[in-house]
Formats: C-alpha cells, structure tokens, sequence
C-alpha cells in the first residue's frame, strides 16, 4: 500500500472521529431539547437541522461556503481575528462530515428520547432529582440504544461523505483528500487498480465497523 | 400535622374541583376511572399545576395561587408510587432504592437503605434488576424507594391494580403496615370497592371530576349521599365473602 492510500485512510478515519465526537455531542442536546421542551421556533430548528438530509450534499457544502469561507459572515470574523480560513483544510472536511451526519443523530435520538416512559421521569422528579440528573440518569441511559445507533450511522455516513467536502475542503492530494475523494480523482485518472483498492479497503473497514457495532450493542444491552 | 387540598384544574374540557383535609391517616380517593382521582394525585405531586388553590402539608404550602407560590416536585418531599410502579429498569434494586435517598446524609444512607431492605424483604435482592424480580418484590421496592427519605406524604396511584388477587391482598395488609410505621398522611387512589371499604381511615368518593362524599367507610357505604356514591358502593354486600380471607379490621 502506497504513501497516498495510507494518508487517506488515515485521514477519512481522523475526519469521521472528530465529526462524530462532535456529532455526538451536539446531537444529543438538540434531540433532547426538541424531543422534552417546547419553545417558539422549536419546528423550525428541527427543519434547520434536517435540511441536509433531504439536501444534495452540494448545496450544504454551498451554504457552508457562505458560512465558512474567507468572505463568509462567519467565516469573515474568523479571518479577521486570525488570519486564518477553515477552507480547504482537513477541519473543512470534518465540518462538512459534522453537518451532514447530524441529522441522523438527531433523528434517531430524539425518537430514542421521545420512547422513554414519562412516568420514569415524573418518578425521578419526585424522588427529587432535578432535570438535569434525570436527564443524564434516566432518559439518557434508557435511550443509549438509539444514541449508538445514531452515532454508527453518523460515522457511516462521516466516512462516506463526498459532496459538501468536494465544495469546501476540494480534493487537495495529501491535504483533503478523504478516501471518497481519492476515489473518484483515481477513477477519473483512469488509475482502476489503485482505485478498486481503495474501494475494497472502504467497503471492508464500514463492513467491520458496522459489525462491530451490532456486536457491542448486543453485548452491552 | 396532615395535608389540605383546595384545588381547581381545567384541562381537555375536563373540570375537577378538588377539596378535602385529611390527618396523619390513610385515606381512599375512589371513584370510577376518569373522576379525578389520578389527576388530583398529580396535582398534589406538582407533577401538573393547578390554575387555582392551594395544597399545604404540616403546615407548609406547597401551593398557592394567592400567594404565587408552586414548589416543584423535587422539591416537595412526597413519596409516589406510580400504576406501573415506574422502577427504573437499567438500576439494580439497591439503585432504585438508594435513587429516592436523595438529600439523606451520607453516613445514614447505607443504614437507612439497610433498614429499608429489612423491613420490605429485600434480602438478596439487592443486585437484581426489576425484570428479574417478581410483581410483589417490584412493589416492595417501588415502596421503598418512595420511602428511603422519610417523605412527608405518601401518593399511591392505584398501585395494585395489576396484581392477581392473592398477592394484592397481601400488598394491602403491608401497606397497612407501612400506614402504621410512618406516621404521615397517605393518599391512596383505586376503583377497588373492596379496598375501598377495607383499607381507609377517611373515604373520599370521587364523580365527573368533583368531591361527592367524605366520610368514614361505614359512613359512606351505609348512607350513600348521591346516586353516583350509591352506584359505587352497591358491590358492598361482598363484604361479607372479603372479610375472613382478608382479616382486615371488619366493622
């Protein structure tokens, strides 16, 4: 296996990790949030978030642009502070994998959180426990099977990303070049055995992991 | 020393007017399913909020409209066992239990919990999860999680209407026990007649949502003020068949 592979692989997997952790972390407040409370503009959050489901992955990768890059009303302040440009960095490519995996998060947690018996938590409430020990105690505990779930799913997907992190990562060789985007620079130079290669070590590794997640939640519930 | 209720609440078109004061004794909320029962054992648990009234208990008010005053349910103290029980299937009955200690000191809590473990039977018990136990042993614990902290009321929410008969009958006579050790007011909902007419100190007959009849059980099963009461309580000839197997204070 050559120096390029490796540095893909290498990279897809540093690039589904940190979206995931990220994924994790915010989609569980966001489920939460939209599965227990009700407050104005609750709908829309949950459309917000969704949109990149339903969205070619192009357009997402449009909006971050918007968002992220140098002249970005987000990404503009970046710069100005630091000098710096998320765009066409590896940290691009993970946001981009963040923002596409999330909704998955969301979706399967919040069904995870909604499917926890409110007499479990009134229960909680009356032994004294505030909101957020019952959250972290009770609801969260009794939902980790949709929790996981979501996190397989958003790292299947993190891994597998293409679209969003073509527009705002590009295909820099030993930069941003995921193994998705390998993949199709190789199948386009015409290099089939290195990118069929690539295509089986891909499919072997989602393979693995996916088994390896039915057998730990096995295990673990 | 007791609880006074003087509530309102208005939800789904229903309407319920709720007002009594009990002592330190066991009293029966009964009444058919969807008089008011559960949802006035709600509104005392502060689990939902009445639009008006005010609950206090020793003396304290939990509630008051007037006064703008509504103490969340952590905060109330009040012991609740719930229709279903509501044992938290992922905690080991000692987790269970050791989860309503909230607020007990440190350096009594393992005693407290060892002394909940002797007085409802728990032995050997302690490392199992509620699906592992049988439907008598989950409500000994759903007691003793409602009880590991000295509440200052205890709530029950028809908690033996799933049981078969045999060991609701047993659950009965230790939940006059338990009416016996702690000396705090207990509030006890069902639709049992028999339960009804055996169990309370004070009755308290619940129709479309309003108060119809508080009384002793004699009282009420002997002069039914309303019609509705009348209707409850026509199953009262079984008593004579109840009392022996239950061998519970007959009068």
């Amino acid at each position: 296996m050559d120096a390029s592979t490796l540095f893909s692989i290498k990279l897809s997997l540093q690039v589904a990790v940190v979206a995931t952790i990220f994924v994790i972390l915010l989609g569980v407040a966001v489920a939460y949030l939209l599965a227990r409370k009700n407050f104005f503009g609750k709908e829309a959050l949950d459309v917000l978030f969704t949109l990149p489901l339903v969205l070619p992955p192009t357009v997402t990768g449009y909006y971050l642009i918007v968002a992220f890059g140098r002249n970005g009303f987000i990404g503009r302040h970046i710069y100005e502070l630091t000098g710096w440009s998320i765009m066409f960095t590896w940290y691009a490519a993970a946001l981009a994998s963040f923002v596409v995996a999330l909704p998955l998060m969301i979706k399967t947690s919040r069904a995870a959180i909604e499917s926890v018996d409110h007499d479990l938590i009134n229960a909680s409430y009356t032994l004294g426990h505030t909101e957020l020990e019952t959250a972290v105690k009770v609801v969260l505990p009794l939902s980790k099977r949709g929790i996981l779930a979501g996190a397989v799913l958003s790292f299947a997907r993190a891994l597998g990303e293409f679209g969003a992190t073509l527009m705002i990562a590009g295909n820099i060789p030993g930069k941003t070049d995921t193994m998705p985007l390998a993949i199709y620079s190789l199948a386009g130079s015409g290099d089939w055995e290195k990118a069929s290669g690539m295509v089986v070590i891909l499919t072997l590794m989602a393979g693995l992991f996916l088994y390896a997640a039915n057998r730990c939640s096995r295990r673990l519930f | 020393m007791g609880l006074t209720v003087d509530i309102q609440k208005r939800v789904n078109g229903f309407s319920l007017v709720s007002s009594w004061e009990i002592g330190n004794e066991l009293a029966v909320l009964f009444g058919y399913s969807g008089a008011g029962k559960s949802l006035t054992l709600q509104l005392i648990a502060g689990l939902m909020k009445p639009d008006s009234g005010v609950i206090t208990a020793n003396g304290k008010a939990y509630f008051d409209s007037g006064q703008d005053i509504n103490i969340p349910p952590q905060h109330r103290s009040f012991g609740y066992v719930f229709q279903d029980l509501a044992l938290f299937p992922h905690m080991t009955v000692k987790h269970n239990i050791l989860y309503g200690a909230k607020g007990v000191a440190k350096d009594v809590r393992m005693e407290r919990f060892s002394g909940m473990i002797e007085s409802f039977r728990l032995h050997g018990l302690e490392n199992k999860l509620p699906a592992e136990i049988s439907g008598g042993q989950k409500q000994r614990v759903a007691f003793a999680r409602a009880l590991v902290r000295r509440p200052d009321v205890l709530l029950l929410d028809e908690p033996f209407s799933a049981l078969d008969n045999p060991l609701r009958v047993e659950m009965r006579a230790f939940l006059l026990q338990v009416r016996k050790d702690f000396d705090i007011p207990v509030v006890l909902v069902t639709h049992d007649v028999v339960e009804a007419y055996t169990m309370p100190d004070t009755l308290i007959v619940y129709a479309n949502g309003r108060v119809v009849q508080k009384g002793t059980p004699p009282e009420v099963f002997n002069s039914p003020l309303t019609q509705e009461v009348e209707e409850l309580v026509l199953t009262r000839d079984h008593r004579v068949d109840i009392h022996p197997s239950i061998g519970l204070r007959p009068f």
